[in-house]
């Protein structure tokens, strides 16, 4: 079906539905219940792991399988959001013109960069897409002020053109009408689950671009990209000219982050400099990375993992610390919760820092790898040689 | 003419701090081959060596001054660091004053211990694998320091004073023969500038004249060799990243008063550092200093509004822009021997 | 007809001369072994034919067609292809993706975007790409990891992959070094069935002198990047230059 083989259908089906019910399994707790901090599925969260996984899924086609490792996508994401927002202003706040913008724009973007950035590989490239990024962000906040407004960020105002929208049309993003934030809340004994029209907008492009991923991954494409990692040398005395290769891989990665951009602009309408930073550059790269580079599955796990941990780590401040240690003795419960509001809280950047630490230093594979470890035990096999089938 | 000049002494402070920290990462990188993304972090952990110093001096013992009240007619609590208790009133005073120069005696030993578990305990581990596995993993590292940091002293850049001696600035202008204040540059930039001169004429001349530094020379032209000799590389390469991490560590003490220290100092000196190394041709020590020293006066000239009002936001990009031009037609950078990773 | 026309190149790197002023013509449809002491510099002329280095001076023509200034990919597709001393495959791919790439390459030219097309409906080359396999003897390890394989089984692996392009030229260096005395004996089939059924060019660096003996119809002798003397085997044998070259090496 659609030009997958029965697996790859199977492995899409799978997907589209974990995706369909994510309102339903990041929502586990009852409501009232101690464990309901843990529950993750407003649409504001939900949203963000469908647009990081895109940005990841888009990162991992350049990393994952040509081993380029860039830290200057969050250009391409911050341009993405830009073109969004301007299309809101002056043409419709109708999403679907500010998407395919937000496409196009950093496509060209990425185009302009990689073909600078990729003549150089290694540890070269790498700093050149730092350079990159780092100058467009500056640029961002000074010489380009009029098109990015700053430190103030690019907002919708009521007296802006949208030439396309009739005078009483919605005043937010909107698909033909129906606003984006709109939800529905559906009360299940005691469990209130939340349907988001912008989340659901979020997860049907993510599961296209997943889609999209796969027949790449699958396509006589997608290996010489994996050719290109495994030896240059051999691609072009075979005939092959990897420079095209690794710059269609960089631009559609490019666009990837160019609409996972738009979305974020979708979902919140304001455009900031800080997106574009390096560090946010950096971000995509852990999540690839923690998820697992080079596998289908791995990259949008990574983003899942983290926004969802990000979350309910935030949360837990010292008041909820202590109310979890309360049985322990006075003493001992402070030492326990200052251990633990370490990691916690404001300290959640920490435990990713030191989760990403670990991950990189003993499970190369990531989350992936981790799971195909645990099921080979499981089934009592030793592990395969390196997977030559990047699958799931 | 003045202006010319006055620019030049700018970019000399900047630069000396650029030349120190790309020093260290190109030891690091030269000897052990390793691209630690996790240096501007060790910049940025000396600097906080100066904070915590002068912060552990300040601390006070409470007396409460029966003569005296406060403007809420409660008595007057005074407080007395105990420095002063201990040193009597002049000398505690000139330590609290000095806080930051004498940071240095605390940092060198710190930061050395730093490096050597930063090597044995991570690096080490990563001689072996690609150098994007050894971005990353030291990426991480970076964070977890800069988290760790950020914690301990929270999100705000803190003050740190220079000793009062040299507050206030010297007038060139007047040595020169211009106006007066034209040309008037702190004193406390003059002090980082000489401190760096003679911090990389130590490194290079403890390099040159010693057999330890020629031996790391060797292994840095040529490491299999060097290795194949049965000479003990593992113990010198770990000394040798204490060496480097020490160098980022007074690099960041001395630079305290000039910057407030914060949180992120290390990620946004990081990227400038490697642009710097870059330029400089990776692997090659004079090239990090002449590449610091240069870019940092560039940027230097590139903030003057007569620069800025030809070409409009210059001064934020033109480090940037060099390395990117450098790299494109001189991949092995300034002074890069070639071949040293060279595409 | 020559197929190869190799003029006056020289190529120093330092104060060394590795290669200087050779001239050397290969004719089509022969086998041409290239033999010289270590450091004679042949593989570094290889490196010139393939486009890996540029020479300082002369010029390289290829069927009537200049092959210097061209990238590797291009001197490629003109119909060279090259197998490395040490072997260069796609060690994170399997044998049989291996295999693939280069009848892409002979199919689809230096690039194209075929992104969205299936890997399964490339019948044609997948095709040939098992036809190949099972030529090479290969066929039962097509999912196997490249990079798990033996030294030898590389080689053969690399060797395929070269001859799955239908080049027309083909460069070997040091094909049987480190293989057991069968597998020798096999590639030395391989090889003279490759040049007698499939109207391929070869050119042949070896110091294993039954391979070069069994398999060269020319000789040419390389010293100190300088051809010595080119003729037939026979008259090689007993040349007294080569004597000394061999000689000379293993005397000190
Ligand atoms: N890229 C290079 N840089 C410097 N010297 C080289 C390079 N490649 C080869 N050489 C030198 O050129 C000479 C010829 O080498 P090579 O062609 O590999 O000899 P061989 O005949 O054994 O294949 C040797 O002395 C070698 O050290
Ligand atoms: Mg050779």
């Amino acid at each position: 079906m659609l030009g997958l083989n029965k697996r790859d259908t199977s492995f899409l089906i799978i997907v589209i539905l974990l995706t369909m019910f994510t309102p339903f399994l990041m929502q586990p707790f009852s409501e009232g219940s101690a464990m309901a901090q843990f529950n993750g599925g407003y649409p504001d969260l939900m949203a963000k792991v469908a647009i990081f996984g895109i940005f990841a899924m888009g990162f991992n086609i350049l990393f994952g399988l040509t081993g380029y490792l860039s830290f200057g996508h969050a250009a391409f994401l911050g341009v993405g959001s830009y073109s969004a927002v301007w299309m809101f202003k002056l043409l419709t706040l109708n999403v679907f013109p500010a998407i395919i913008l937000s496409v196009i724009v950093a496509g060209l973007f990425s185009l302009l960069i990689g073909y600078i950035s990729l003549r150089r590989s290694g540890i070269y490239f790498s700093i050149l897409t730092l350079a990159m990024a780092e100058m467009s962000y500056r640029l961002a906040y000074s010489v380009f002020t009029p098109l990015t407004n700053g430190e103030t960020g690019l907002q919708l105002r009521p007296g802006d053109p949208r030439i396309l929208d009739a005078a009483d049309a919605s005043r937010y993003p909107n698909l033909f009408g129906l606003e984006l934030s709109t939800s529905y809340k559906l009360e299940v004994l005691n469990h209130v689950f939340t349907f988001n029209v912008g989340f659901y907008f979020c997860a049907v492009i993510a599961i296209i671009a997943f889609y999209l991923t796969l027949r790449i991954f699958r396509s006589p494409f997608g290996m010489m990209l994996r050719a290109v990692k495994s030896n240059q040398n051999r691609m072009s005395f075979t005939g092959l000219n990897p420079r095209p290769y690794t710059l269609a891989a960089f631009v559609i990665s490019g666009m990837y982050a160019g609409l996972a951009g738009g979305l974020l602009a979708v979902m919140d309408p304001l455009a900031g400099a800080e997106r574009m930073q390096w560090t946010v550059g950096g971000e995509v790269v852990i999540m690839t990375i923690l998820g697992g580079a080079g596998t289908l599955l791995g990259p949008v796990l990574g983003a899942g993992a983290i926004k969802y941990l990000e979350n309910i780590f935030s949360k837990i401040n010292e008041t909820v610390l202590h109310s979890w240690f309360s049985f322990m003795p006075d003493g001992m419960e402070d030492v326990v919760v200052s251990f633990f509001a370490f990691f916690t809280g404001k300290g959640w950047a920490l435990t990713l820092g030191l989760m990403f630490m670990l991950v990189v230093t003993f499970l190369p594979g990531g989350l992936v790898e981790g799971g195909q470890r645990i099921w080979n035990k499981i089934r009592r096999k030793k592990p395969d040689t390196p997977n030559n089938n990047p699958a799931e | 003419m003045d202006v010319i000049i006055l620019q030049l002494l700018n970019g000399l402070d900047k630069g000396s701090a650029y030349a120190l920290i790309a020093l260290g990462l190109t030891l690091i990188f030269g000897t052990l081959g390793v691209v630690n993304f996790a240096h501007g972090a060790l910049f940025m952990i000396g600097a906080f060596c100066a904070v915590t110093l002068q912060k552990v001096l300040n601390i006070s013992s409470e007396a409460i001054d029966p003569t005296k009240t406060d403007f809420l007619g409660n008595p007057l609590v005074v407080k007395t660091p105990y420095v002063v208790n201990w040193f009597g009133p002049e000398t505690g005073a000139l330590i609290i004053d000095w806080s930051v120069p004498l940071a240095l005696l605390v940092a060198v030993p710190i930061m050395i211990l730093v490096g050597f578990i930063m090597e044995r305990g991570l690096i080490k581990h990563f001689y072996h694998r690609p150098h994007a596995d050894q971005i990353l993993v030291t990426f991480g590292l970076a964070i977890v320091m800069q988290e760790l940091i950020k914690q301990g002293f929270g999100a705000n850049a803190i003050p740190t004073g220079a000793p009062d001696a040299f507050k206030g600035s010297y007038d060139f202008g007047n040595l020169l023969g211009f106006d007066p204040n034209v040309i008037i540059y702190p004193y406390w930039r003059m002090i980082y500038f000489a401190f760096s001169a003679i911090v990389i004429g130590a490194v290079f001349a403890f390099l040159r004249f010693t057999t330890f530094g020629m031996v790391v020379r060797a292994g840095m032209a040529d490491r299999e060799t060097v290795g194949l000799l049965g000479i003990n590389i593992d113990k010198r390469f770990t000394i040798m990243f204490g060496i480097a991490a020490a160098v980022a560590g007074i690099a960041g003490v001395m630079y305290a008063p000039i910057n407030s220290p914060n949180y992120h100092m290390g990620m946004d000196f990081l990227v400038l550092s490697f642009v710097v190394v870059v330029v400089g041709g990776m692997g090659s020590l004079p090239g990090a200093v002449l590449a610091g020293f240069m870019l940092g006066i560039l940027e230097s000239f590139a903030s003057m509004n007569e620069v800025k009002n030809i070409f409009p936001g210059i001064d934020q990009i033109i480090i940037y822009l060099t390395a990117i031009i450098i790299l494109l037609v001189r991949p092995r950078g300034l002074m890069g021997k070639r071949g040293v990773m060279e595409d | 007809m020559s197929i190869l026309e190799v003029e006056n190149i020289g190529k120093r790197f330092g104060g060394l001369k590795a290669l200087d002023n050779v001239n050397l013509s290969i004719k089509e449809g022969t086998v041409h072994a290239l033999i010289g002491p270590n450091g004679a510099g042949k593989s570094t002329l290889l490196n010139v034919l393939v486009g890996k280095l540029v020479p300082d001076t002369g010029s390289v023509m290829f069927d009537g067609q200049s092959v210097l200034g061209r990238a590797p990919h291009e001197i490629n597709q003109m119909g060279i292809s090259r197998v490395f001393q040490t072997p260069e495959i796609f060690g994170d791919l399997s044998v049989m993706e291996n295999m693939m790439i280069p009848c892409f390459a002979k199919r689809d030219g230096s690039f194209r975007m075929h992104a969205l097309e299936r890997m399964m409906d490339e019948k044609q080359i997948v095709a040939s790409a098992e036809e190949m396999l099972v030529e090479m003897n290969m066929i039962d390890k097509r999912e196997m990891h490249a990079a798990a394989m033996s030294r030898g089984d590389k080689r053969r692996l690399e060797i395929g992959m070269c001859l799955a392009q239908q080049p027309r030229l083909l460069l070997l260096d040091e094909p049987t070094a480190g293989m057991a005395r069968a597998d020798t004996n096999n590639t030395i089939d391989l090889l003279r069935q490759i040049s007698e059924e499939r109207d391929i060019t070869i050119v042949i660096i070896e110091h294993d002198m039954h391979v070069v003996f069994s398999l060269a119809q020319r000789i040419t002798v390389l010293a100190q990047g300088t051809p010595l003397v080119e003729d037939t085997p026979d008259n090689i044998k007993g040349h007294p230059k080569v004597r000394e070259a061999y000689l000379g090496e293993t005397a000190v």
